[in-house]
């Protein structure tokens, strides 16, 4: 490699605090910013069938871990990333609860995206983890236990090797527009991690 | 109705040599919170090669004070006065414009305003330790604030933090996601942390250490530390090509 390129700058845990800086008014510091980035994706009224995702992050051990940030970036309902729809951000962020480590995402089902190559994915939404005990932000992908058809076509889902592990990126139906999507960073459902 | 073409060349493949693995047995937390298996590599599409654009417009005028940001009026923060500044850059060099950094710290003492902190170290009534800005045309970027004091923390029974910055950086895409910590120049507990030893390999930890540029000191107020950062590069055939001829 003869490619002069600069060395990207090293990855280090985001920590137990980083609601200060990313969520301020969530860590009860109010005053500073008027309201914490992608708390709302909705701005408006806006095309598509409004969906509710929530979830946990889980250890090695089985605890739900409250101290963790997520981010989802996703296409709104026809497919186009935050142009099409004025209403939409595309972009969400929020941190585990606390208490409970939930985390929950008011959004709506994104519709489909062209592979590289053309061919059309299944509806998903790209999530990124981050956490104290995590030394480098994971990114996964979450997909929809209702778009079966769409599942079995999708360019990356029908790639991956291990079939059985497949599941750990497919959200579940809980009732008309709500999905679990829990995130395993360790043991026997292991959620897939990538490397994009 | 115009959808957005990204760049589907696509980025650079991540280099892991320079980030910390996934487990770290000396850094306690990793250990039940690390993958254990491969991560899975794939070409990305439009969800990994874009990402959420914002707007200088959204920044309030103290957003980067973190000084005042927090302060009653007419007061400010407690500790050395420091203005931080550098340059965002890509992999292949070029600036990253419009990128959104957030930062976080502890106070002067070492104690974060959070609820969960439980450091014997007072707060600073004046002192928030959040700050936010956008880099500019040229990737640049500064906030000013106090240095941070090192602190002990629940790892081994002596773990000490150095004396650091959390750093967030959205980028342009969601692949150039990244979150660090900026150390300072000089201070002898970068070399004994486990968080910093996460990561295997001395010149990667030096690009995390601001360097002092008394040269840019602002007189009887502020000195100034320089840190630049790099994000993931984007592919580009045109660039690549140059290189092959260079
Ligand atoms: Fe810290």
């Amino acid at each position: 490699m003869s490619q002069k390129l600069l060395r990207e700058t090293s990855s280090q845990t985001a920590g137990p605090y980083v609601h200060i800086g990313c969520t301020p008014n969530f860590a009860e510091m109010s005053g500073v910013y008027d309201e914490d980035l992608g708390a709302k994706m909705k701005t408006g009224p806006i095309k598509g069938e409004e969906i509710t995702i929530t979830g946990q992050v889980f250890d090695g051990t089985g605890m739900a871990i409250r101290d963790a940030m997520i981010e989802i970036w996703q296409a709104d309902a026809d497919g186009g990333f935050a142009l099409t729809e004025s209403n939409f951000t595309g972009w969400g962020r929020c941190p585990t609860d606390m208490e409970t480590g939930q985390f929950q995402f008011d959004t709506v089902k994104p519709g489909q995206v062209p592979y590289m190559d053309g061919r059309l994915q299944a509806p998903h939404i790209t999530v990124w983890i981050v956490a104290r005990g995590i030394n480098l932000g994971l990114h996964t992908r979450l997909y929809f236990d209702d778009e079966a058809k769409a599942n079995a076509a999708d360019p990356i889902l029908t790639k991956i090797e291990h079939r059985n592990r497949v599941p750990t990126l497919i959200a579940k139906k809980q009732s008309s527009g709500s999905y679990l999507f829990d995130i395993h960073l360790q043991g026997e459902h292991e959620t897939i991690f990538f490397d994009m | 109705m115009t959808h957005k073409s990204p760049n589907q060349n696509g980025f650079l493949v991540r280099n892991h040599d320079g980030h910390p693995a996934a487990l770290t047995p000396a850094y306690k937390s990793s250990v039940t919170r690390s993958p254990t298996k491969p991560l899975l590599s794939f070409p990305g599409s439009m969800g990994e090669q874009t990402g959420p654009v914002f707007g200088h417009d959204m920044l309030g005028p103290l957003d980067k004070d973190l000084i005042l940001n927090f302060a009653q009026p007419g007061e400010m923060a407690l500790g050395p006065r420091i203005i931080v500044r550098g340059r965002v850059l890509d992999q292949t060099g070029r600036p990253v414009p419009n990128c959104l950094i957030e930062v976080w710290q502890a106070n002067a003492g070492g104690r974060y305003r959070h609820k969960n902190e439980a450091y014997l170290a007072p707060l600073d009534p004046n002192f928030g330790g959040c700050g936010r800005m956008i880099t500019d045309e040229n990737g640049a970027y500064e906030f000013r604030t106090v240095t941070p004091g090192p602190y002990p923390w629940p790892n081994g029974m002596a773990d000490w933090r150095p004396a650091h910055i959390h750093f967030s950086l959205m980028g342009q895409a969601f692949s150039q996601r990244l979150i660090t910590q900026m150390y300072f120049e000089g201070d002898p507990m970068i070399w004994q942390c486990p968080i910093v030893g996460s990561i295997d390999d001395t010149e990667a930890i030096k690009s995390l250490v601001a360097s002092l540029d008394m040269a840019e000191a602002v007189p009887m107020d502020a000195r100034v530390y320089k840190f630049d950062i790099v994000l993931r590069g984007r592919r580009q055939t045109f660039f690549e090509n140059r290189w092959e001829g260079l």
